[in-house]
């Protein structure tokens, strides 16, 4: 399977991600190339092989429901460009 | 030509954990901005979910109340979008492996006729924090104490046909959800939001239309204006040659306009994958036993419970157990007085006007079950008439107070002896003479209805005190004599 220029904007589009006019060829061979190796790992006869969710042979350990986060705000918020009245601010979205 | 609506609905419940799904932080409604918004729920570098065992508890409580296969594995996986309330820029959900499978529910109509809804599964997901667009000088502000609310989206099969179905189904939701406390049900507070998918097609017709989804309605009148709308919509489009899009809509409760959401250039492209900072869920036989053995009574298994037990109709026994409070408290009182359909008259009549008036939850009712039985059981051993009772639980409802402590100090108690109510029913003959001359010179079949009268001075006399079904036979028996 090989991609195209559009696949690889389109990829990049839905990552947010701006890639220079100039770099996309040399993606499109990058991208590419993964797949193709992809591809190898397809060939491979895998009948009765259990899908793997994970590569650790381990499974979730779950946590008791009770509060251990406590309100750090002040501190959490430090790190944002812009807070109002709490909230965190961001260029503005409307769907 | 005649149209046959299809509705499937997806529905968002909120768990109500202490904490959320993959951090220690609360999950109270109503919060600060912010304040409940930790390392984890910020995506900040370096922070790993750690799953919540209440979450997966009440997931898999509401995979046996809905009769499901319990997935014993479970897999979780990352949606991939960008929004700026999900800081992550994905929402850890399930997909190909959820913890609950396919189940059903049974609705029952108005008209009393039963369907069943079938469920396609059920997946543990974390909800989004909240955006605010107003008042931000063109920028938008996030509240994330939402963020990481354990969710469980429930799927069902597009098996309803019309706005009544799918309004019954999600009130059985509720119902289910709430009685086995695995939501608070507190709609207005958008801990259950539904998403409806409708389509139409020529009725006899066993391909599907084109659907339309409609997402996040939060009250169920909201949703049945909804569903109306987009029918009307969809059939006119048809009807004038048109196509039905698929798309997402939002309905506006308040001005009951409906509209296209801008329809993302890229729909649906999630590119979901198994979530690596997570492992595969598992959960054994005695886990789902454990939460199997801690299900309260579901609505379904009181309805029939009143049914059998008391004899009552089905639709009172539906209405007493569509939540498990109102169930509870009914069958307390039930008990008590040992008369299921006295006890159901009292639940769904008096104590429902009073509530509804002072706009109170049964939970909060100033007369408690057993007050109200004590009271049903003065009624049933002829202490009290009925309208006396009334006046009794007035005073139980404001003051407080025993229906036995109450009648003692108002003096209520009904008067049984014969003696004492015939003297009344002679003081009233005596008094009454035109009324009994016309008694008299009636014609048989009539003098029924005028016994009413002499029933009302008698009553009046007694101060309402009299056992009506006594005065009525002392009645008939003394003025018939004169006739």
């Amino acid at each position: 399977m090989s991609l195209d220029r559009s696949d690889v904007e389109k990829i990049a589009h839905l990552a947010r991600l701006q890639i220079a006019e100039q770099d996309i060829p040399q993606y499109t061979e990058n991208l590419t190339n993964i797949l193709q190796l992809v591809d190898q790992l397809q060939a491979v006869n895998t009948t009765g092989v259990e899908p793997m969710a994970h590569p650790l042979d381990a499974v979730q350990r779950l946590r008791a429901d009770d509060v251990t986060e406590l309100d750090q705000r002040t501190q959490l918020q430090a790190h944002a460009p812009a807070v109002e009245e709490g909230l965190f601010l961001v260029p503005r979205v409307i769907e | 030509m005649a149209w046959e609506t299809v509705i499937g609905l997806e529905i968002h419940v909120q768990l109500s954990t202490a904490t959320k799904i993959f951090s220690g932080a609360s999950t109270a409604f109503g919060a600060e901005p912010n304040t409940q918004a930790c390392a984890v729920d910020l995506a900040l570098p370096g922070t790993l979910p750690v799953l919540n065992a209440e979450a997966v508890r009440k997931a898999v409580a509401f995979g046996l109340a809905v009769d499901a296969e319990i997935g014993k594995r479970s897999v979780f996986e990352r949606k991939n979008y960008f929004y700026p309330d999900l800081p992550k820029g994905y929402q850890t959900t399930q997909l190909a492996e959820p913890i609950v499978g396919a189940g059903h529910v049974e609705i029952t109509l108005e008209d009393g006729t039963t369907r069943q809804i079938r469920i396609h599964h059920a997946h543990l997901e974390e909800d989004a924090g909240k955006s605010l667009h107003e008042d931000f000088h063109g920028m938008s502000g996030i509240d994330l104490n939402r963020a990481g609310t354990p969710l469980i989206e429930i799927v069902t099969e597009p098996d309803m046909r019309s706005a009544e179905e799918a309004v019954a189904f999600a009130r059985k939701l509720h119902s289910i959800v709430t009685s086995i406390g695995i939501c608070d049900g507190n709609m207005a507070e958008g801990s259950m939001r539904f998403d409806v998918n409708v389509s139409v097609r020529p009725a006899g017709s066993d391909t599907l239309g084109t659907r339309t989804e409609t997402k996040n309605l939060n009250s169920f009148r909201f949703m049945e204006e909804a569903i109306a709308l987009e029918v009307e919509r969809q059939i006119d489009l048809i009807e004038s040659g048109g196509k039905v899009i698929q798309e997402t809509r939002l309905y506006n409760g308040d001005t009951k306009v409906a509209r296209s959401m801008r329809s993302k250039e890229e729909a649906n492209d999630y590119r979901y994958f198994p979530c690596p900072d997570l492992l595969p869920v598992e959960i054994d036989d005695s886990f789902i036993d454990a939460v199997r053995d801690a299900l309260p009574m579901l609505p379904d298994q009181w309805k029939a419970l009143f049914i059998e037990q008391y004899g009552l109709s089905d639709y009172d026994a539906g209405v007493l157990s569509s939540t498990p409070s109102q169930a509870a408290y009914f069958d307390t009182a039930a008990k008590q007085c040992k008369d299921g359909k006295l006890a159901a008259n009292w639940v769904m009549g008096e104590l429902a006007k009073y509530l509804n008036q002072n706009d109170l939850e049964i939970t909060a009712s100033p007369v408690s079950a057993e007050q109200l039985g004590g009271l049903l059981e003065r009624i049933k051993d002829n202490t009290l008439s009925g309208n006396i009772a009334k006046q009794v639980f007035e005073v139980m409802w404001s003051e407080g107070g025993s229906a036995d402590e109450i009648i003692e100090a108002k003096g209520l108690k009904q008067v049984t002896d014969s003696g004492a109510i015939e003297q009344i029913v002679d003081q009233v003959i005596a008094q009454c003479t035109t009324q009994v001359e016309q008694y008299v010179s009636a014609e048989p079949d009539k003098r029924g209805k005028m016994i009413g009268f002499f029933m009302g001075q008698v009553m009046k006399l007694s101060q309402g005190k009299a056992n009506p079904g006594q005065v009525q036979g002392i009645l008939k028996q003394k003025l018939d004599a004169l006739v």
